[in-house]
């Protein structure tokens, strides 16, 4: 068995020394249950390098030149769309640093909010209280909404001047100028309030999930052994979302990142170009300005960062998951 | 250009290879040209008498002109038998993108109508077909259109549309709120106005004219540079010369409205239009293509309409104009040209009818017709000498997009001083505009 197993990692060809004296069956096992790896894998596998493999290795080459496809002329540029963005020559680079700082501003503030806020209403609707299926549609309402008919519906709560969120505030006896769309930091604040808002049902409902997966008798020893309300959240309700929180983090900073369409219809990228994103400024730059190579160019930098992220927190969490792993065996 | 002579591809052909081929990409790689192709077929003479035949026709006619061009298409329709128009409206946002995507893929459409400062674009971009060889068929020339109109038809060499109607900015009025302080409904100069404000400001009247920091910003700054005597763009193309003394003059009586509280700070996007149309506002500066969505949308608010002011020192304001065009084809056939050329003709012999779009007919007999005079934009129709376009460069659009709307709302939000934001962003689309300039060079 670990034999097998060995062989396995390192892809050890079967029929390699006479040490290996097991049996030809296994061999043949070996081989067949390869193939049906392959088999099983092949449907998902076309879809990606067709989808995903493919389109990504045409972005590299189309990055290399200065391309427009209604153009019969793409001429090769080499590097030339990387190093003028990196060095800030070309006329692209301060609207494209700008995107990017925009995203990251717009998932540094986001990501905890959805991370936390979500937490609290799964709690409350884990609550057992009348009319809970009631509450918990409410939260999970917005989620079902497009971008679109979000953005556009709050682009007109929040106008500064003809929105009904300041003709409330007025109302109020409240400052009732508040540039919701237009001035920073007001923008962001939007943003990220719209998408809270938005999404927050996501987030409840797959940590609703999990708590309700956590055994209530875990509850009752901890009540037992006389732990008030914040110690039983501590000790037993975060290390049972420990394994869906990994998920969580992850599709929570995917979105985020991928953030378009709310700026794109909310603010316009305004003000000026404050609230743009990495995604929208590509999309600007590839499809409505059919600058193909430099978009494509700012693609690959925007996945380089992305994949620094990702490999950040996979590396957190691995580390929880080894220190949790050897609390549990401590105990 | 010539008339180029391609192997007419039936529809049986065409219908025999895409069985034989087994993608459908596949059979129309295998009957088509690599790249679209220009063609203006034979000659058009009388009506067109081959096989019956469907075209596409594509526009962004969403708003207020849609009915109008609708019921055009209609009555063609209804005018004979052989020829089918389908009509497919996009929204001018997408539609410029979406055409070319549509053309190269060899799906494209056969007639459209396109805003003239994208001819140059689309033009450049292989989309549209030159038409000087069609306009004795179709029976069009200079002399019927207003000089500035019919000359920006023109790209390179050849023209690539045929005038359909002119559109500019306009003044419009609250009748109500401008009577209630005394003011001028339909004020000419810079003294009418600016006095008109003061008396409707002091009788009470908060915030009389609405500056908004985009769309519709740069078309009403735009007409104001042109009033200051300035140009937003050297005429060849190489350079934006917005940061001029003009425009800066131009950007600064704006900022001056923001900041004398004529206007409310913070205007986003549209919505000085709304709040004029919910009866704030007295005065506010639009395209004449919300006359109909003003008729339809508030009918109780009682306005008026007139010529923008002249704040700067010539009359000038900015103009568009709907041009139609005919798309290449990676395979064309004859029999749709031919259809496509008497569909245009009707459109053009018709132009009386497009008065009900709230636009200008560009053709000078029909701006005499009953139909265009009792129409409210009929009293634009002296301003049309004064109408301005942006120069026919390729993609410059796009560089507008991405600097001057830009500084215009970096100055307008406060964020930065008109100088500063023209100045800045001039550099940025000068650099665009040269790169353009390489990146086309080929083509025109």
């Amino acid at each position: 068995m670990t034999q097998i197993a060995i062989g396995r990692r390192h892809g050890v060809p079967a029929r390699s020394t006479a040490a290996v004296g097991s049996s030809t069956t296994s061999a043949t096992s070996r081989r067949r249950d390869r193939r049906d790896g392959w088999l099983f894998l092949a449907p998902y596998l076309v879809l990606f390098a067709v989808f995903v493999l493919l389109p990504a290795g045409f972005g590299v080459w189309i990055s290399l030149h200065d391309y427009d496809y209604s153009l019969p002329d793409k001429p090769f540029v080499g590097l030339d769309n990387y190093t003028g963005l990196l060095t800030g020559d070309s006329p692209f680079a301060s609207t494209f640093w700008q995107a990017m700082r925009g995203t990251a501003i717009f998932t540094v503030f986001s990501v905890p909010l959805l991370l936390v806020l979500p937490l609290g209403v799964a709690l409350l609707m884990n609550l057992k209280v009348k009319c809970r299926n009631f509450f918990r549609a409410t939260y999970f309402a917005p989620y079902v909404l497009g971008v679109a008919v979000v953005a556009v519906l709050w682009r007109y709560l929040l106008d500064t001047n003809i929105g009904l969120v300041n003709q409330y505030l007025s109302r109020l006896g409240l400052d009732s100028a508040i540039p919701w769309l237009t001035q920073l930091p007001w923008a962001w604040i939007s943003l990220v309030g719209v998408t809270v808002w938005w999404t927050l049902g996501f987030n409840s409902v797959i940590y609703l999930a999990a708590l309700q997966d956590i055994s209530p008798e875990l509850y009752e020893a901890a009540k037992m052994d006389g732990a008030n309300v914040w110690q039983r959240f501590r000790n037993v309700t975060l290390p049972g979302l420990r394994p869906v929180l990994l998920f969580v983090t992850s599709v929570t900073i995917i979105a985020s990142v991928n953030m378009f369409g709310q700026s794109y219809l909310m603010t316009q990228g305004g003000p000026g170009t404050a609230t743009r994103t990495a995604i929208y400024q590509i999309a600007d730059t590839g499809l409505t300005n059919f600058n193909s190579g430099m978009a494509s160019a700012m693609s690959m930098i925007f996945t380089v960062f992305l994949a620094v992220v990702s490999v950040g927190v996979f590396a957190l969490f691995r580390e929880r998951g080894t220190t949790s792993a050897r609390a549990e065996g401590e105990a | 250009m010539g008339r180029v002579i391609d192997v007419p591809t039936t529809r049986r052909e065409f219908l025999t290879l895409s069985a034989l081929a087994v993608g459908a990409g596949l059979g129309l790689a295998a009957c088509a040209s690599a790249t679209p192709l220009a063609s203006s077929g034979p000659p058009l003479s009388g009506e067109y008498d081959g096989p019956p035949v469907q075209i596409e026709y594509w526009n962004g006619f969403t708003g207020g002109d849609g009915p109008a061009m609708r019921q055009l298409v209609a009555d063609f329709n209804k005018s004979q038998d052989l020829i089918t128009v389908r009509m497919n409206v996009v929204q001018w946002a997408q539609y410029y993108q979406r055409v070319v995507a549509a053309v190269h893929a060899g799906k494209g459409p056969d007639v459209g109508a396109m805003h003239v400062e994208q001819l140059a674009t689309q033009a450049s971009r292989q989309t549209i077909a030159p038409l000087d060889d069609i306009l004795d068929e179709i029976g069009v020339s200079a002399e019927q259109y207003p000089h500035e109109v019919w000359e920006r038809g023109v790209f390179g060499d050849h023209r690539y549309g045929v005038p359909l109607d002119v559109h500019s900015l306009a003044s419009y009025a609250n009748t109500d709120l401008v009577a209630k302080g005394g003011g001028n409904p339909t004020p000419a100069t810079r003294q009418d106005l600016e006095a008109s404000i003061s008396a409707l400001m002091s009788a009470g009247v908060k915030t009389p004219f609405w500056v908004p920091n985009r769309w519709p910003a740069h078309l009403i700054f735009l007409s104001l540079l042109w009033q200051f005597g300035g140009e937003p763009y050297s005429e060849d193309g190489s350079k934006a010369t917005f940061d001029s003394d003009a425009g800066i003059a131009a950007l600064s009586w704006l900022t001056g409205l923001i900041q004398s509280g004529v206007s409310p700070k913070n205007v986003a996007p549209d919505s000085q239009y709304t709040a004029f149309k919910g009866g704030q506002g007295a005065y506010t500066w639009d395209g004449i293509w919300q006359i109909n969505d003003l008729k339809s949308t508030a009918p109780d608010l009682p306005w008026t309409m007139s010529a923008l002011p002249t704040i700067g020192d010539t009359p000038a304001v900015w103009a568009n104009s709907h041009q139609l065009v005919l798309f290449k084809n990676r395979s064309p056939n004859d029999d749709r040209i031919l259809a496509s050329k008497a569909f245009l003709r009707f459109l053009i012999d018709n132009s009386e009818a497009w008065s009900g779009s709230g636009l200008i007919p560009a053709r000078s007999e029909a701006r005499k017709t009953p139909e265009f005079l009792k129409s409210p934009q009929a009293v634009l129709e002296p301003a049309v000498p004064t109408m301005r376009f942006l120069p026919p460069v390729p993609a410059l659009g796009e560089v507008q997009a991405q600097t001057l709307e830009i500084a215009l709302a970096d100055a307008i939000l406060g964020r930065q001083s008109p100088e500063a934001a023209l100045r800045g962003n001039a550099s940025k689309a000068t650099q665009l505009m040269q790169a353009n300039l390489k990146k086309f060079e080929v083509k025109s």
